[in-house]
């Protein structure tokens, strides 16, 4: 399709490169363009009497900045804070931040106002250059480019150039290769937590004290540690909690649906990991009559009496149950870990 | 000859100083050069300045920030003035925190001011993308600055990120542990990541001072880097301008550099930097004191993170339930792997679109008039339909509090938004299309008939008419220069096939160009005139 | 007159009596002793009049759906057991009578004098033991306020929300916002378990841990944010909303200011 004139870049030059254009129908026909309109003239501009009242105006606001920055000085050392009184707090907070706010809020009005009113406002037109070079440039540009190869040889010399890009793509490498001590390789830490040491007790979170399994009542629910976990030194404590949190609940027997999970807990009472298969949230949420745990992160719901499926929400895998037996003098403990990884999915999870 | 200088002081200390800089760095040739540059005065073109105002205040801020802030995970117990934490365990970097509002006169306020502008950044970012992105102001030469504009936004929502977690509060706590949750649901590479990332096992304690490096320093000075191109290359381009009398694609109109836009744009500076102050002054924002200090077995109800990143907790909310597969004994979690596919692809479609649409439309000319929504009824509909898109993915993070909100049930609300994320964006465009068209008619009326003044006049013979006052030049201008363009045909190559790609792109252009409105021409408008047909 | 006995012998029981008098004096010397906290049901149990007065208000309100003998029906438990604590928490809250039915019964004015409440609750306590209406005794003792903050993060945090402003669960339903609850709702709240809220009986969270949350909650409740209006405590749902809307509304308002021009 022929070129026509107004397809050309905005110059209209008539360069070598055919453009692929063809597309716009500029109405040659068009309603003439009838100019900048006419600067209307302001108040300001006709009469002293208003141009003196707007230079008051704006050295008015200067004067509340002003105001305004010194007051949030003195508000600073006014209103000392007193430990025990959390309104000498928020009273200094207060009158500082509306302080500053009006030291420079005024100037900030200030400012526009005396370009709106006293500087002049008549819109002025300004040529745009082209952004590309015109030819001449261009042409001493390649010329520059051609120059370099032919003094350097970078095109000639294949040895060159293709021992430079070997080097170059290299070098950087050992910056990337430094970074592997960031952390240590993950091995088998996904797979187990604390509970694998065997026999620990079941404890409230986060005190540490041993629940009987008398203590737990229908309808309630416990948040569990491992015996021992509160002792830790940080930051395993938090790294262990993070895999061995539990919820434990009391179930009437009749209303859970697998065998399993009535085998693996004791008399109705279950236990399950209170980390969200789906991204690792606290499973925290227990309805006790509909037998559901809601994560509150993306809604996640696991229904406790069927061996905690997912019934609802982004989770694929119900959360992991731990077995959980009673000790001789009365109070839980989980004989072993997990059967399989708790928290979220990983790659090599099933391996 | 004589070199000793005879030349007077003129003019005092300021001329001094002007001359003095000018003998070493050439001043008059920048105040020459640039002095007067002509900037178009429209406040839709201040949104950009919002972002970067809002980004100096985060710089000023963040700076008293860093002498009280100590970013170690050590544990500690606080012994400071707040009653309800008073012997807790928690870590230095939350009882820095918590000394920072409670002990420190003006530190509440300065994190408050901090937290709010990080808001604000990326809220006015987003606002400045949308208004050139209806205007069309990413087109040549432009197109690479949208794509660096983007970087910023993006850069923005990670200088949020990695803020927000330093205080190693119970909410950004759990974020962690989210992100910590998808990257573990990578592929190959998940479980190594993780332990990369936070030094071991979550939570370690090593995220905090590594987020601490990338929110301090690498961030912001990547931030610098491209905010200094972005502006370099408006000044290059010049700024775009709305259509109007005098205003063409080889000129740029409005006020001059100094002293108009100094006062102005410097005067808008304050009043950010004010509407920021007052804000933190007055409405609390990320009251760490209440969530307490990390741990992964308490969680609070309502746990979002800051709205910039609601798109992507959105997206993972809504993935259906249960998608996980297995390739041989290896898990893949497309329950993560799905919402990052779709949160991340949605962002590279934005930040391609300027090439897209130049595919599409063949369009190489350069353009500084900006289109006017309605008159690229396509785009704008594209543009309805992303946002739509956006937005249902971000109220999707909000589910549970719209649930209680608006006393509804939380699974129908969820469902609701699954169904509507991919319906909504359908029924966006197309009402946004057919709006953009009927705008351009009734643009066409006007030019045409006049505006209706709502004056009503009995004629002689009965009837009762609207006086239409017919459009001054000015308006005429207005509404009839915009480009008519014409789909692009599928033509064959040099072998004479019609390639794949020539169809699609002719099928593209065909939906981008075929309904369409033209402008008045010269010729309909005089007939109208003549025609003295005024209602 | 019958002649006294004027030499006093002990009688051969006398020192199994003495040793009964003394463990009860002990027992119950170390009952008053332990902690106050301990002693938490109201001092007396309710006479038999108080009893027939809730009798009669329960036939005549609450056992077309709870049963005669409140042995509960297809439309509402049993109530047997819930104990006086429970009535005094649901009744005093207005959720029962129950206004409609839905996923959850919600709260609103009450509908019985005090009177009549201590009535009915007394009925159902003597229907079975249960949990018991806190003493005002045990209400006014101060916790520990940072381990009632910990204790409540953990336990309560994930329905309430960490301030209490309440929350979502499943289908409808809701945890309600705890700003307006007193300390006596809160105890009997936490021990009765209402509605699909577990119960928090006291061999899992001690009348100790229970009054630091209740420390806790009265602190929250009594102590306004420092940094401002807190936005409901809804948290950055609730300030991203408000930045968008408040903040760049504002702010382009003055933008339109900035680049109209002047008059």
């Amino acid at each position: 399709m022929a070129k026509k004139p107004q397809d050309l870049a905005v110059t209209g030059e008539s360069g070598e490169h055919e453009y692929e254009t063809g597309i716009a129908v500029v109405t040659a026909d068009k309603p003439g363009d009838p100019g900048i309109e006419p600067h209307r003239v302001r108040m300001t501009d006709k009469s002293a009497k208003h141009e003196r009242a707007a230079a008051r105006q704006v050295a008015a606001l200067f004067s509340v900045s002003i105001i305004g920055s010194i007051f949030s000085i003195w508000a600073y050392y006014a209103f000392p804070f007193n430990n025990s009184d959390a309104a000498s707090l928020r009273i200094n907070t207060i009158f500082l931040g509306l302080g500053i706010t009006l030291g420079l809020f005024g100037i900030g009005v200030g400012a526009v106002h005396w370009a709106k009113t006293l500087m002049p406002d008549a819109e002025v037109s300004e040529e745009r250059h082209q952004t590309r070079g015109s030819e001449e440039v261009r042409a001493r540009a390649v010329e520059i480019i051609k120059l370099a190869d032919q003094e350097s040889g970078f095109s000639r010399r294949k040895l060159i150039r293709r021992t430079l890009y070997g080097a170059l793509a290299l070098f950087p490498i050992p910056a990337i290769v430094l970074f592997s001590d960031l952390g240590p390789n993950p091995k088998d830490s996904l797979r187990h937590t604390m509970w694998g040491q065997g026999g620990l007790r079941l404890t409230r979170d986060p005190d540490g004290t041993p629940i009987k399994a008398s203590d737990v009542q229908l309808g309630a629910v416990f948040h569990v540690i491992p015996e021992g976990l509160k002792d830790l030194e940080a930051p395993s404590m938090l790294n262990e909690k993070a895999k061995a949190a539990v919820l434990l609940v009391r179930l009437d027997p009749a209303d859970i649906k697998s065998q399993r999970e009535k085998d693996w807990g004791y008399d109705g009472i279950v236990a399950y990991s209170k980390i969200c298969t789906h991204v690792g949230c606290p499973v925290a949420l227990y309805e006790q009559h509909t037998h559901h745990l809601l994560c509150p992160c993306h809604q996640s719901t696991f229904d406790l009496a069927d061996d905690c499926k997912v019934v609802f929400g982004p989770a694929s895998r119900p959360l992991p149950q731990l077995k959980i037996e009673v000790d001789a003098d009365g109070y839980l403990v989980a004989p072993g870990d997990f059967a399989e990884p708790v928290g979220p999915s990983f790659w090599e999870r099933k391996a | 000859m004589s070199n000793v200088s005879a030349t007077k002081k003129k003019g005092g200390f300021l001329a001094g100083t002007a001359n003095y800089l000018d003998e070493r760095v050439g001043v008059a040739g920048i105040l020459k050069e640039f002095g007067r540059k002509i900037f178009p005065d429209h406040w839709s073109f201040m949104l950009g300045e919002v972002a970067l105002y809002s980004f100096l205040v985060l710089l000023l801020s963040g700076t008293f920030l860093t002498f009280f802030f100590q970013p170690s995970m050590t544990e500690v117990v606080y012994d400071g003035v707040y009653g309800p934490l008073k012997g807790a365990h928690m870590s230095v970097a939350y009882a820095s925190t918590l000394n920072i509002s409670f002990e420190v006169r003006g530190g509440l306020l300065m994190r408050q001011v901090h937290h709010w502008s990080a808001l604000l950044f990326v809220a006015a970012a987003g606002l400045h993308m949308l208004r050139v992105f209806f205007t069309g102001a990413f087109r040549k030469p432009r197109e690479i600055n949208w794509v660096v504009g983007f970087a910023l936004f993006v850069l923005g929502m990670a200088g949020g990120f990695t803020g927000y977690s330093l205080p190693d509060d119970l909410l950004s706590g759990n974020g962690l542990r989210i992100i910590d949750g998808m990257i573990k649901g990578l592929p190959w590479i998940g479980a190594y990541t993780s332990s990369l990332l936070f030094g071991g096992e979550f939570p370690g304690n090593q995220i905090v001072p590594r987020l601490y490096s990338l929110h301090i320093m690498i961030v912001p000075a990547l931030i610098i880097v491209f905010l200094a191109v972005h502006l370099f290359m408006v000044v290059i381009h010049k700024h775009t301008h709305y259509s109007g009398g005098g205003k063409k694609d080889t000129n740029v109109v409005g006020y001059p550099l100094m002293p108009v836009y100094v006062a102005k744009a410097g005067g808008f500076f304050f009043l950010v930097f004010g509407v920021i102050m007052l804000t933190a002054s007055l409405v609390t924002i990320n009251p760490v004191w209440n969530y307490g200090s990390y741990d992964p077995s308490p969680v609070s109800a309502g746990t979002q993170p800051d709205w910039y990143i609601g798109f992507l907790d959105g997206a993972l909310r809504l993935a259906p339930t249960g998608i996980e597969t297995m390739v041989g004994n290896d898990t893949l979690s497309w329950n993560i792997l799905l919402p990052m596919i779709v949160g991340v692809g949605f962002l590279v479609v934005v930040a391609l679109y300027p090439f897209i649409e130049g595919w599409i439309t063949g369009d190489k000319r350069e353009h500084h008039v900006l289109d006017r929504p309605r008159n690229a009824p396509t785009r704008t509909a594209i543009g309805a339909a992303g946002v739509t898109f956006y937005a249902t993915l971000w109220a999707g993070a909000g589910t549970d509090l719209i649930a209680t909100s608006f006393k509804m049930s939380l699974n129908n609300v969820l469902t609701f938004m699954q169904i509507f994320l991919i319906v909504g964006p359908f029924i966006a465009y197309f009402i946004t299309k057919r709006l953009c068209l009927s705008l351009q008619r009734k643009d066409r009326e006007i030019v045409l008939h006049g505006n209706e003044s709502g004056r009503l006049v009995r004629l002689p013979h009965g009837e009762y008419i609207e006086v239409h006052e017919p459009a001054d030049k000015y308006q005429v201008w207005k509404l009839t220069d915009f480009k008519e363009y014409q789909p692009i045909l599928a033509r064959p190559n040099e072998k004479g096939v019609i390639t794949l790609r020539s169809r699609i792109r002719a099928s593209l252009s065909k939906m981008f160009f075929e309904d369409r409105v033209s402008p008045v021409s010269a010729t309909e408008l005089e007939a109208a005139q003549h025609h003295g047909e005024l209602h | 007159m019958l002649k006294r006995k004027t030499i006093s012998r002990r009688s051969p029981l006398a020192a199994s009596l003495v040793m009964l008098g003394a463990l009860l004096v002990t027992g119950g010397g170390y009952v008053a002793a332990s902690t106050a906290a301990e002693s938490t049901a109201t001092s007396t149990a309710a006479d038999q009049a108080t009893i027939d007065t809730g009798h009669k208000l329960f036939l005549a309100n609450c056992a077309s759906c709870h049963g005669k003998n409140a042995e509960g029906t297809a439309a509402a438990p049993t109530l047997i057991g819930v104990g006086a604590a429970a009535v005094d928490f649901q009744v005093s809250t207005g959720r029962m009578p129950a206004q409609a039915s839905g996923p959850q019964i919600s709260d609103k004015a009450p509908q019985f004098t005090d009177q009549d409440i201590a009535a009915m609750a007394a009925y159902v306590a003597s229907l079975a033991p249960g949990p018991a209406i806190p003493s005002d005794s045990y209400l006014a003792q101060k916790g520990n306020l940072t381990h009632g903050g910990e204790l409540f993060r953990i336990n309560c945090a994930m329905c309430h929300n960490a301030t209490g402003a309440g929350g979502a669960l499943t289908g409808g339903k809701w945890a309600p916002s705890l700003k307006d609850t007193s300390p006596k709702e809160f105890y009997e709240a936490m021990v009765t378990g209402p509605q699909n809220m577990p119960v928090f009986s006291n061999s899992d969270l001690s009348p100790a841990d229970k009054l630091d949350i209740i420390t806790y909650l009265q602190y929250v409740q009594n102590n306004p944010s420092v940094g401002g209006d807190s936005l409901g405590d809804l948290g950055p749902v609730a300030e991203g909303l408000f930045v968008w809307v408040i903040v760049l509304g504002a702010i382009v308002g003055i933008t339109i200011w900035l680049g109209a021009k002047s008059n």
